[in-house]
């Protein structure tokens, strides 16, 4: 077997306050990170990760030997793999917003000494890469590719548009330039849930029982948009459990899943935080902010590779091919694929060899 | 290889391009770096994509059959067609699109009326297999064979302008229009430059 390479999550602490797109400043930032492989004398062969929804800064590698599972991008980042490490310095930080080491609505508010609970303020996409942005300039990278899905692929898009003169190559997979009607309106559901939660308190929750029955429903409903028909189809198809129970419990082998699916979320992630960064994903809309999508892209100096995936009826293909109709027209650099999959959205997170074929060749070129 | 060397004559230096059905990026690496033109592929197998990528070409995986719509008008100085007219589902609408989204258009084809191909039709009463044509006729992706008269006849139908014509045989390639018949003749394939 091969020998579990072990990484460490870092911490570092942003020296002056950031103010954010709605006004408020937000002060003592800390961002959580991890980092493979070295950045070169020239301070230019950096690549940055940025993570989906509820993911974090751990990407790739161990934290222990007894560790199970890897980093959530694993298999595309190491030795020989997609993000070479030999090659490429990688970073991958917690979102602003999160709970997952990075300042969030969970970290304490140094004016009170409490929880910031819903007095955090509403962040967006913007705020989060201004964050990353210090980050970067910390670890004293001069030039970088970035590289997101999902969520992440929005990050990338803003990291092209906000520091043109920084991002050299941006890799947007399984992506939108904006969230649908429909996008939306399965965030609202997640939203609500949460809200009205019987502990959920006003976002107060943090000493007493936690919202656990709103944010698994969130959950639930987020993994029916990860996955499709055809997905829902192979994995469980209409198979029972056991047998038709003749109540109204787990019957068939998809609710089970998703049953399991909302239970091991509520351990690992702040319903707070799902309802900021899910709003950050609902509100990111540069055709809005500039006027139109080829008019955000005018200043940008990145070549652009986008990934779609046949069977991602979130984030559609139909969807991606805005943003490669607007690079078109704005002239810059753009080279678009389809991949055939039946994982639907979570395929960026599955189908790692195509992807990684696709990446591989054009970070050659 | 002479239809490559043959296109990349007729296009200028530091031109913008759009090579349609670009395929691993063969003939577009040699515009890149014979005449230093800039621009981006249009293909629809995944593996060809790769393929271009490595190259450093900039490709957009896409079918040419259902339009150009991402690309704004006039947006090229050259759009290229290059052995691929032929095996469109609808050629009409490649070419109007082409003439749409670029200056000039670029498109080569094999002629279906070369004396070889003639010949073997005439002779052996099959579908007609040679270097350029080298598909059995229940696998071609050449569904929209055409000859030289046909083309002509297409661009005047419908005011297109031919402004260059190079005549391929398997040796040589030669310019401008001589008389049609013989070209019709005694051309394998054929590149012509059109606008509108």
């Amino acid at each position: 077997m091969e020998e579990k390479i072990l990484v460490e999550t870092k911490y570092f602490k942003l020296n002056k306050p950031i103010k954010l797109e709605c006004q408020r400043e937000l002060e003592d930032i800390q961002v959580a990170y991890e980092t493979y492989g070295e950045l070169n004398e020239n301070k230019d062969n950096a690549i940055l990760i940025l993570h989906a929804l509820t993911a974090d800064a751990h990407a790739a590698h161990y934290h222990i030997k007894e560790d199970k599972k890897p980093g959530w991008w694993d298999t595309m980042i190491g030795d020989g793999k997609a993000f070479d490490t030999k090659r490429f310095f990688v970073i991958c930080s917690n979102v602003l917003g999160g709970c997952k080491g990075t300042t969030g609505p969970s970290s304490i508010n140094p004016k009170t000494g409490k929880e910031y609970a819903l007095d955090f303020p509403v962040i967006t996409v913007g705020d989060m890469i201004k964050v990353q942005k210090e980050l970067i300039d910390y670890l004293g990278v001069k030039k970088l590719i970035v590289v997101g899905g999902s969520m992440g692929g929005m990050q990338a898009l803003e990291w092209s548009i906000v520091y043109p003169q920084m991002v050299k190559s941006t890799i947007i997979i399984a992506c939108t330039p904006r969230l649908t009607a429909q996008g939306i309106a399965f965030n609202a559901v997640g939203r609500n849930a949460i809200i009205s939660d019987k502990n959920f308190n006003n976002g107060n929750y943090y000493h007493g029982e936690h919202p656990e029955q709103g944010l698994s429903i969130a959950r639930m409903v987020g993994h029916i948009t990860y996955l499709c028909e055809e997905a829902m189809h192979n994995k469980f198809g209409r198979d029972f459990k056991d047998k038709p129970s003749f109540d109204f419990g787990v019957d068939f082998q998809v609710e089970s899943y998703l049953e399991h699916q909302g239970r091991i979320f509520v351990d690992r992630f702040d319903a707070n935080s799902y309802l900021y960064i899910t709003k950050a994903v609902d509100y990111y809309d540069p055709a809005r902010k500039y006027g139109s999508l080829e008019n955000a892209f005018k200043d940008t100096n990145s070549r652009f590779l986008i990934i779609s995936f046949t069977s991602d009826w979130l984030f559609s293909t139909q969807q991606a091919k805005i943003m490669v109709e607007a690079l078109v027209k704005a002239d810059k650099e753009v080279s678009f694929v389809e991949l055939k999959s039946s994982c639907g959205h979570d395929a960026f997170l599955i189908e790692w060899e195509k992807q990684t074929k696709i990446i591989e060749s054009f970070l050659k070129g | 290889m002479l239809n490559y060397n043959a296109i990349v004559k007729l296009v200028k230096e530091n031109s913008k391009i759009l090579d349609l059905g670009c395929g691993s990026g063969a003939l577009f690496k040699m515009l890149v770096d014979k005449k230093n033109v800039k621009g981006v592929g249009v293909e629809i197998d995944e593996n060809c994509v790769i393929e271009a990528l490595e190259k450093g070409l900039s490709v957009i995986q896409g079918d040419l059959d259902e339009g150009l719509k991402q690309f704004p008008d006039k947006s090229f100085d050259y759009a290229i067609l290059n052995q691929t007219l032929q095996s469109t589902n609808n050629p009409e609408l490649v070419i109007d699109e082409m003439l749409r989204v670029a200056k000039r258009s670029i498109v080569s084809f094999p002629n279906f009326a070369y004396w070889k191909v003639r010949f073997y039709l005439f002779f052996k009463g099959k579908m007609p297999k040679s270097k350029a044509l080298p598909y059995e006729w229940y696998n071609t992706p050449n569904i929209h064979l055409l000859t030289v008269n046909d083309f002509f006849e297409f661009c005047k139908k419908r005011n297109i302008k031919i402004e260059e014509s190079v005549y391929l045989t398997r040796k040589k390639a030669r310019s401008g229009i001589l008389i049609r018949t013989i070209t019709n003749f005694f051309s394998e394939e054929v590149v012509f430059v059109i606008s509108k």
